[in-house]
């Protein structure tokens, strides 16, 4: 965040340098074009300026070749820069599976952020440098957007869904993290700070102030408050399916469609457990929809991918 | 009927008149001849007077904005201040502004009078769209009086439908009201233009001011009801807590903006388009010359708004929408960027071994050329997937739109006042300080809306009233353009209150262009012509023919 003047904010991501080439060939393409426009504009204004009251000008009523050509080659100028711009984004959408983890809730006006290892801080953004980062996120109240402009990368933070986005930083330094879409009052204020480390530093800052228990031990914890652990066994004859391994594995529903479990079906079930009823199960279950916060659900959702991750079967 | 000759009912007659002729301003001066006019040219005055004071009511907001930025902190006013005054801001210039500028002030006076009727199809009609706006105005106005609106003028769901403390409903209300008036407008031009042109005016003999206002209608008739209903749905959700747009009554708040985008990006085309119709008018008047590929330009309009319906996604690429809509979205994006080109390269064909000259008009012509290719190509930038995620919500849209808006149909409806200036009052206004203030005009908007792109793209976010401090400099150059842009506004306001008194008499035709409004005096009696006229040529025949050459010789 140094103080001289910049046309470019510092490309910090992996995918920053990527971005920044297409826009300079938009760039360029553009100022070709708006050069040219107003190249021949001067050129015309000039030559073909007023000198008579009465002249005459020649009838020129059009030409074919020439209207061809101006539709056709910026046309196809538009569909480059459209499969460039498209394939970049497609490319660069799904997070490699290694990814780190980490948890966002947006609320009027701060960002709360939770480390898979159980650190929790205020509008700041702790990461090491060359690994790919995985942000879920979710918010208590209206739409915010999670920004940050060193890594080219926003996405809207949706209310009653999660939404997710990824990026890798490639340098170490402090980036500003801005709230993108307008969300209230202090929606100016809603800013943060996002801290690239090298990646042994990134440990050090892990494991140092005061001792967390990891999200998932927390999620496990609140599992148990919420007294989900009565149904959820892994005993048969269970109320509720086992949740062990669930996490990313296929699930056959009772009305016959077949779902991946991701976050936001886990979401969905906890807060709404009666909109997909897995096969073979009565719709018994409770919402805890007004009893658990979005930071809450979140560490529950920790939990529940922990169980696939290390064979967790602790239940 | 429109072959009757003209011949004022002694009813109308005003004693204290000393014109021998009598024209549509002159038949009555009581402000019950105004208020409940039919005359198509009357309610276009009406018009004129009402979004000239949305437009400075806006530009006010604008100030403060602008005045705010000045310095990182927030220092002249609250946070809520703030936020109310970019909402009201948008919602002026939009709505009350913008959407109506240009249809209905110049295209209510000139439809009728461009294809030789004698008014719109729908006289009670047009009048009653003009109550309506109005209607719908007061409403938006209370909203300010009462304390303001914060939701920004996308009024994006759950803020708008749950969490805003402000008077949403109120100027919601406002905006339902006054779409009302634009699908009358738009119902009344549609039905005019098939139905009332003079006989011979086909439709490729039609000026492109007409195919322009054409599109627009379509637009305006088949997109306003679609903000009219998600109003509606906004307000039912924030009176009665149905749940339609908020996930905690079980609603969709991506809904909200699918529904929001797919009539305001077609709306976006219902500000410009009326603009490039002037445009037309202008560019071929000032080089005396017919337009270079005119079906190229006309089918160019009608493309633009069909394919303005298919591309609303575009404002969605963040918000989680599927990807493989964020490329279908995309790519119509950039499909539309064509017939805008399209009109670009054929407005500057016109000018080639044209007889070029540079009254205002002309001027005005020229920058929205500039300033359009400018908004146009940023479109681009923000149809490619991957910068838009970079740059949405940032000032490069702040930019980009303003180019569009305000260097795009601002400068057209200027263009527009003042080529037809001396046609609506019969007076002409003074052509040094008409040069001078779009000089003016075309300097601070530049200096305004173009630090901005590279605010945007440095990552500022849009509706930030309080920003870190290396924005500052740009920020204050682009304050410094708005007070140059301001200063280029009030000069045409003051010398064309001027002219009404003191300007030069009018003749029929100044600027010696085609077309039939042209053809009656300046201003036109209420009848607009005295006979219906006959149209036996193309638009835009600058050039005689040899054989009319000689017959002009020969008288």
């Amino acid at each position: 965040m140094d103080k001289e003047f910049r046309f470019l904010p510092e490309q910090a991501s992996r995918i920053s340098g990527q971005v920044d080439l297409l826009y300079f060939f938009l760039v360029t393409v553009s100022i070709f074009f708006a050069l040219l426009i107003f190249f021949l504009i001067y050129i015309f204004a000039m030559r073909y300026r007023r000198r008579s009251e009465d002249e005459v000008p020649r009838e020129i009523p059009g030409l074919l070749k020439l209207e061809l050509a101006w539709s056709i080659i910026p046309f196809g100028l538009t569909m480059i820069v459209f499969v460039w711009g498209a394939s970049l984004y497609f490319n660069t959408y799904t997070p490699p599976d290694n990814a780190l983890e980490i948890y966002v809730v947006g609320k009027q006006w701060m960002w709360h952020i939770q480390h898979p290892t159980g650190q929790r801080e205020i509008n700041t953004l702790h990461i090491p440098r060359g690994e790919a980062v995985k942000l879920t996120m979710a918010t208590e109240d209206v739409i915010h957007s999670f920004y940050i402009p060193a890594f080219r990368i926003k996405k809207d933070v949706v209310p009653g869904r999660y939404t997710t986005m990824w990026f890798e930083a490639i340098k170490v330094g402090e980036y500003h993290l801005f709230c993108a879409e307008y969300c209230g009052t202090k929606h100016s204020q809603m800013i943060g700070t996002v801290v690239v480390m090298e990646p042994a530093d990134y440990e050090a800052w892990l494991s140092g102030g005061n001792s967390n228990e990891p999200l998932a031990v927390s999620g496990e914890k609140k599992f148990q408050q919420l007294a989900c652990n009565t149904c959820h066994t892994d005993k048969p004859g269970a109320r509720g399916p086992s949740l062990v391994g669930v996490f990313g594995s296929q699930v056959q529903m009772q009305n016959g469609d077949k779902i991946v479990v991701d976050q936001n079906y886990i979401r969905e079930s906890i807060l709404n457990p009666k909109a997909k009823i897995v096969a073979g199960y009565q719709p018994i279950m409770p919402t805890f929809q007004g009893q658990i916060n979005e930071a809450d659900l979140l560490q529950i959702v920790a939990y529940i991918q922990s169980l696939s991750k290390n064979g967790n079967t602790n239940q | 009927m429109s072959t009757a000759v003209f011949n004022p009912r002694p009813d109308q007659l005003d004693q204290d008149s000393q014109t021998h002729r009598w024209n549509y301003l002159n038949v009555g001066y009581t402000i019950k001849s105004w208020l409940l006019t039919h005359d198509h040219k009357r309610i276009a005055i009406l018009y004129l007077i009402s979004v000239t004071l949305f437009f400075f009511l806006g530009g006010l907001f604008a100030v403060f904005i602008r005045l705010e930025l000045m310095t990182p902190a927030g220092d002249l006013m609250q946070s809520e201040t703030y936020n109310k005054m970019f909402t009201m801001h948008g919602i002026m210039m939009v709505f009350f502004f913008l959407i109506p500028s240009i249809p209905a002030v110049l295209g209510n006076f000139l439809v009728p009078l461009m294809i030789g009727a004698r008014d719109l199809a729908f006289p009670r009609l047009n009048l009653l769209s003009w109550y309506i706006y109005i209607i719908g105005g007061l409403f938006t106005f209370a909203a300010v009086l009462l304390g303001g609106v914060d939701t920004g003028w996308t009024f994006y769901t759950p803020y708008s439908s749950t969490y805003s403390n402000t008077n949403v409903i109120l100027a919601a209300v406002g905006i339902f009201i006054t779409g009302f008036s634009s699908i009358l407008t738009g119902i009344n031009f549609i039905v005019t233009i098939h139905k009332m042109r003079a006989p011979g005016l086909t439709w490729f003999r039609l000026p492109l001011f007409i195919w322009a206002h054409y599109a627009t209608s379509l637009i305006q008739v088949l997109g306003t009801p679609v903000i009219a209903i998600t109003i509606l749905l906004v307000g039912l959700e924030r009176l009665f807590h149905i749940g339609i747009f908020d996930p905690k009554l079980g609603g969709d708040p991506i809904l909200f903006q699918h529904l929001f985008w797919f009539y305001s990006h077609p709306a976006v085309y219902i500000m410009i388009l009326p603009s490039m119709g002037v445009i037309s008018e202008l560019i071929t008047c000032f080089s005396k010359k017919k337009v270079f590929g005119y079906h190229f330009i006309a089918f160019s309009s009608v493309a633009i708004a069909v394919l303005s319906f298919l591309v609303w996604g575009h404002h969605l690429f963040t918000s989680g929408q599927s990807i493989y809509a964020g490329m279908v979205f995309s790519f119509f994006s950039m499909a539309v960027a064509i017939p805008s080109a399209i009109k670009v390269f054929n407005w500057t064909a016109t000018l080639y071994k044209g007889s070029v000259s540079y009254q205002a008009p002309m001027l005005y012509a020229i920058g929205f050329i500039g300033l359009f290719t400018i908004g146009g190509l940023t479109g681009i930038f923000l149809a490619t997937l991957a910068v838009d995620v970079h740059v949405h919500d940032t000032y490069f849209i702040v930019a980009h739109f303003h180019y569009i808006m305000v260097g795009g149909a601002i400068m057209g409806y200027l263009g527009g006042i003042h080529f037809w200036w001396p046609k609506i009052t019969g007076r002409l206004y003074p052509e040094g300080w008409a040069r001078f203030a779009a000089l003016v005009v075309f300097v601070g908007f530049n200096l305004t809306f173009f630090p901005q792109f590279v605010l945007g793209y440095l990552g500022m976010p849009r509706r930030y009233h309080i920003y870190p401090e290396e924005f500052q400099m740009l920020n204050v150059m682009s304050s410094a353009g708005a007070t140059i842009l301001g200063v280029g506004y009030l000069i045409p306001l003051i010398y064309l209150f001027w002219s009404l008194r003191h300007g030069p008499i009018a003749s029929a035709n100044p600027w010696g262009a085609t077309g039939l409004e042209w053809k009656t005096p300046s201003p036109p009696p209420t009848e607009n012509f005295e006979r219906t006229p006959v149209v036996t040529e193309e638009a835009y025949e600058y050039t005689p023919s040899r054989e009319k050459l000689k017959e002009s010789e020969v008288v």
